[in-house]
């Protein structure tokens, strides 16, 4: 990571999770190990429901978004998310293609769609689950599953020098 | 009548998304709802049809954090519908992955999750970087005991998340048993840091004494996460393929999640590490013992957040455990079993991080699946739950509504519980006409 500070002014990054494993999240809170320290210099994490209570949205510079959208209920929150950051950043292998949470949308028996059927109606399951492009406009992907460690790192080292955060 | 609902729309520093809706009529709870709010995936349906062999890599993306548990119950459920015994080599081989993920797992929950609740803050990220702070030397301290799980994990099973080297039968790759003198020697530097944390545990007040029933796999090998008959409080053991038939699924209408109670009594129980170390704390390495008797004294325990306590005990099992192990065992090269696919039906019960986790496997002539079944550890406390905060709730509404929110995620948080494993399943029982 280029480590020369430009002055005080921090990166506002959102990390959210939608219907996956949360791989990409905990493949994270192992880069911690390494690089906590020197990311609370240069990184504000404005929201990460994992790590802290009080989280916000608004005005992020980066939204990391892992998972695929389920749910009329998620499609409406990453739309939010997507007017609250300048970019958008879809994580991990649900997030990118859907899948393996969108495995549902290949089931065809019928039998197990009239099951499924009860789950549908008692809550608010859309009739697909999509990928996160396919409801929001994203700016970048990291692929994988769990996400790529380095392909994470030079996304979030482009920002930091992109927002002028180091050199 | 006065009505007041006392809610959570997001619990924080878990696994997964869930909330708490609390209603009080007259100054009494009237109703307390914990609702797991994770989408459900489906996946015991979706692997209906696939070949064995891609089912348990498929099954380890139930969960991130724990996806070792799952990989390894499904190997241990289709193994059996195919009769095809391990070897000694790759049993040990996955007990030493399981002691990496038990160490990662447990120290991610204790030091990111609850340490700030111990340390009086909201995050770790509020931390100060001043060294001689206690928070900073915690903090410090995770990263290594993070680390070393996860490269113990990783020289066994080749990474920490969905590792690809474990097949039916055995492994795809060896380990490289170069590495282990120095995995050993981690291990050992890692020690004091996990003994600073047991105590920091064992000395916590923080209570909450509720009556509960506890289940856990025993009779294996020692302390052992993947072997055994499930046995309760009362000593009652039931074999693994009986434990479905143990339990009574309950639909919980307003959770994505099914609860769980004992089919004769229907009286809730707990699962995960307090429930291990009640009933199996004998059987911990003598070298644990020695080191954590002064703190083991408290169990057996009906305080939910000796869970904690429970969980920084078993780091430091599994640290004594896989040094055991790194420093006897000889690799030869051996392949996988195979054997021809044949119809059978199996059962692999471990205990994950979080407790019980039950896989059922059938499987046809050509060696697909036609049916599979999963019940995951957060699903059986879920109940057990909900009574906890009951109990809380209904002796403490006097207090402050902002400490109560605060107190009740502290208690979910003492269960440690995964809202992503508790939602992939079609688990509502149909009568069929």
């Amino acid at each position: 990571m280029a480590t020369e500070l430009v002055g005080t002014k921090k990166l506002v990054v959102g990390w959210f999770s939608f219907t996956c494993c949360e791989d990409s999240t905990i493949l994270l809170t192992e880069l911690l190990n390494d690089h906590l320290d020197q990311w609370k210099k240069v990184v504000e994490f404005r929201y990460f429901k994992a790590l802290k209570t009080k989280n916000e949205i608004r005005e992020l510079d980066v939204a990391f978004i892992e998972g695929a959208i389920s749910s009329p209920k998620q499609a409406k929150e990453v739309l939010t998310i997507r007017e609250n950051a300048k970019y958008v950043v879809a994580v991990g292998a649900c997030a990118v293609t859907g899948l393996p949470s969108a495995s549902r949308n290949n089931l065809v028996d019928e039998k197990t769609n009239y099951k499924l059927y009860w789950y549908f109606s008692h809550f608010d399951y859309s009739d697909k689950v999509q990928k996160l492009s396919e409801v929001i406009k994203i700016d970048d992907q990291i692929n994988g599953c769990p996400m790529n460690a380095e392909v994470f790192m030079s996304t979030l080292n482009r920002y930091l020098k992109e927002f002028g955060i180091v050199h | 009548m006065h009505t007041e609902d006392i809610t959570i729309d997001n619990i924080t520093k878990v696994e997964g998304s869930a909330g708490l809706k609390v209603s009080i009529v007259d100054g009494k709870v009237s109703d307390l709802e914990f609702i797991v709010k994770d989408y459900r995936r489906f996946y015991t349906e979706a692997v209906k049809g696939k070949p064995i062999i891609a089912v348990p890599s498929f099954l380890s993306r139930i969960c991130g954090t724990c996806s070792v548990a799952h990989l390894f119950a499904a190997l241990e459920a289709i193994e059996k519908s195919q009769e095809i015994k391990n070897s000694e080599q790759t049993m040990l081989l996955r007990r030493l992955a399981y002691d990496g993920l038990m160490i990662r797992d447990h120290a991610l929950h204790l030091y990111f999750f609850v340490l700030p609740d111990v340390l009086g803050i909201d995050s770790i990220l509020d931390i100060p970087d001043d060294p001689n702070s206690k928070g900073h030397q915690l903090l410090h301290d995770s990263f290594a005991v993070k680390k070393v799980g996860s490269e113990l994990s990783t020289a066994i099973v080749g990474a920490i998340i969905h590792a690809p080297f474990p097949t039916v039968g055995g492994f795809l790759k060896l380990p490289d048993q170069t590495k282990f003198p120095d995995l050993v020697h981690q291990l050992e530097e890692t020690r004091p840091k996990v003994l600073k944390l047991v105590e920091l545990f064992g000395i916590w007040e923080e209570t909450l004494v509720r009556n509960s029933d506890y289940l856990c796999l025993a009779g294996g090998n020692g302390y052992d996460f993947l072997a055994g008959e499930i046995v309760n409080s009362n000593g009652r053991r039931v074999p693994e393929e009986e434990f479905h038939s143990f339990l009574k699924s309950v639909v919980i209408p307003y959770s994505q999640a099914e609860g769980y109670v004992f089919s004769d009594s229907h009286e809730d129980y707990l699962v995960g590490s307090l429930a291990r170390i009640n009933l199996n704390r004998q059987t911990l390495n003598p070298r644990t013992q020695t080191d954590t008797a002064k703190y083991l004294a408290k169990f057996p325990s009906n305080n939910v957040f000796h869970n904690n306590l429970a969980q920084a005990v078993e780091i430091l099992q599994c640290i004594d455990d896989a040094i055991e192990i790194l420093q006897s065992i000889k690799v030869v090269d051996e392949k996988p079993v195979k054997k021809p696919a044949k119809a059978g039906t199996g059962v692999g019960v471990i205990e994950a991080p979080r407790g019980i986790l039950y896989h059922l496997a059938e499987v046809n002539g050509s060696g697909m699946i036609t049916n599979y079944d999963v019940i995951v550890p957060t699903s059986q406390n879920q109940i057990n739950i909900e009574n906890d905060l009951k109990k809380y709730f209904g002796e403490n509404l006097q207090k402050d509504r902002e400490i109560l929110r605060l107190e009740a995620q502290k208690i979910i948080r003492a269960y440690d519980p995964c809202m992503s494993c508790a939602t992939n399943f079609l688990t509502i029982e149909w009568n069929e006409e």
